[in-house]
């Protein structure tokens, strides 16, 4: 058991045993949402908000469940319909939101290092729900969870990366956990979109698709980020389908037994084929299962965690 | 583990052993029907002596007695004032419905861990009812709780604590007293 941290910032401070303890407390949790009665009071009288200054419905509600689940009472608060269109600040509307007695605060904002500025003057418990292109943690967390329990141990494993690394914090997160946690990381995809500074984190790098594809145990493939990028970036879907899409041809020369994740939403017939996407290989729909447990497993532990440990 | 020197031995492992025994002769006195006793260990003390009642149940009715776990982390009413407990599975062989569960602890003080374990249980179901057994009932309760099964009252000061240690392959082995 390690974990004395009041926030979950990102997944590149964490160690590995802090990662693992995550892991275990979601094994626990996720026992809870397989019962009748899916509900534990361990954030009892807590209040959550649910601060999301860029659009996202999955983690929202997935959040939003997991602290439900622990019996927190959780509000959520959209950029929508704030404050933010009449001129607000960040710093303000946080400390609005703390004014209100939250405990905890989980932010979703599209510039990266938000909340690690709304931690350093808050004194509510401040959990990343994705900051621009820079982290995604708890996604990392539930791919890792979903990943151990179809394989076992991580270490060792070969992971490839499919997809627009470039702009997705869902891979910084990604790749992180799983090299600390011993795990070879492949990445593939176009070349303007998988940039070679990414060996830097240990990964091996490539652009031909099958190379990347044959000794893979687990296969996590993602989506392009349209919103994100400022210009094109590859010259048609069509293309970027055919050369590094998912397609039955291609998973037929991958392992008989690796996995297919992806953290969605998914454009089939884009990155992966449709008929890949309902096999049997993908491991897709677990993984939403599996993130109420691993966001229970982080709210559980952040409350514990006190203000000099950070 | 505690200094040797303000630690001292109250139980050794044959004491322990004879009393726990006796404990699980009381439970099959108290109720004649093996088939609805569900023994659940609170973790982790809890755990291997349910275990053990287990055993010696089987060969009293003459059967297999359902044994599990119970976990009462999350249930607990500290949870605000400390860090997070490591958590351990919570495992029930079967429906509780109208089984009588024998909830099994170490060591019994506060009474708060059994009214956590009490509420983790009833998020299972609806046991017909729930019994308490314990090695050791060291006082100082803060609960209206009560043992019905003890293996042995060791009156204790309240600054001191009582650790029930086990050997590897989960005995009881020696019951310690650490004064600070």
């Amino acid at each position: 058991m390690s974990w004395h941290r009041k926030h979950l910032l990102d997944i590149e401070s964490l160690s590995a045993e802090e990662i693992t303890t995550v892991l275990d407390t979601a094994r626990e949790f996720k026992a809870v949402g397989e019962r009748d009665i899916k509900k534990v009071p361990a954030l009892q009288g807590k209040t959550v908000v649910n601060f999301f200054v860029e659009p996202s419905t999955r983690t929202r509600i997935s959040f939003e469940l997991s602290a439900k689940r622990l019996s927190a009472d959780i509000i959520n608060f959209a950029a929508d319909a704030s404050s933010f269109k009449k001129g607000e600040s960040l710093k303000d509307t946080a400390r609005n939101l703390e004014a209100l007695n939250a405990d905890i605060i989980v932010i979703r904002h599209s510039a990266a290092g938000a909340p690690h500025f709304l931690a350093r003057f808050l004194k509510a418990h401040v959990v990343n729900a994705g900051d621009g292109a820079h982290e995604h943690p708890t996604q990392a967390l539930l791919d890792v969870f979903t990943i151990r329990e179809k394989k076992g141990d991580i270490a060792g494993l070969n992971v490839t990366i499919l997809g627009d690394i470039l702009y997705s914090r869902v891979a910084r997160s990604a790749i992180w956990c799983l090299r600390k946690l011993g795990a070879n990381v492949t990445l593939c995809g176009p070349s303007t979109l998988v940039p070679r500074i990414f060996e830097q984190m240990g990964c091996r790098v490539t652009y031909d698709t099958d190379a990347a594809l044959a000794d893979a145990d687990v296969i996590n493939l993602l989506r392009i980020q349209h919103e994100r990028q400022r210009k094109t970036m590859f010259p048609s879907i069509g293309e970027y389908a055919s050369l590094f899409g998912l397609t039955r041809a291609r998973l037929a020369k991958t392992k008989p037994d690796a996995l297919i994740m992806h953290p969605g939403p998914m454009n089939r017939g884009v990155e992966i084929e449709s008929e890949i996407a309902d096999g049997d290989r993908a491991v897709i729909l677990e993984q939403v299962t599996n993130g109420i447990a691993a966001r229970m497993a982080v709210l559980y532990l952040v409350n514990g965690g006190k203000a000099e440990d950070l | 583990m505690a200094d040797p020197n303000t630690s001292r031995t109250v139980l050794e492992a044959d004491a322990i052993a004879r009393a726990w025994r006796r404990v699980a002769h009381e439970i099959a006195e108290a109720h004649a029907d093996g088939g609805e006793v569900m023994l659940v260990g609170i973790q982790r003390g809890g755990v291997p002596l349910a275990r053990l009642l287990c055993e010696t149940l089987g060969g009293l009715y003459g059967g297999v007695i359902a044994v599990g776990a119970v976990e009462p982390g999350l249930h607990r009413d500290d949870l605000s004032q400390r860090a997070m407990n490591e958590l351990h599975p919570t495992e029930l062989p079967g429906d509780l419905a109208d089984k009588v569960v024998v909830l099994v602890d170490d060591v019994l003080s506060t009474g708060r861990t059994v009214r956590a374990s009490i509420d983790a249980l009833m998020g299972f179901g609806r046991p017909r009812c729930i019994r308490l057994a314990v090695l050791i009932d060291r006082g100082h309760r803060e609960l209206p709780i009560r043992p019905d099964f003890v293996g042995k009252n060791l009156p204790t000061h309240p600054d001191e604590r009582v650790e029930v240690r086990f050997t590897d392959d989960g005995a009881p082995n020696t019951v310690e007293i650490l004064s600070p």
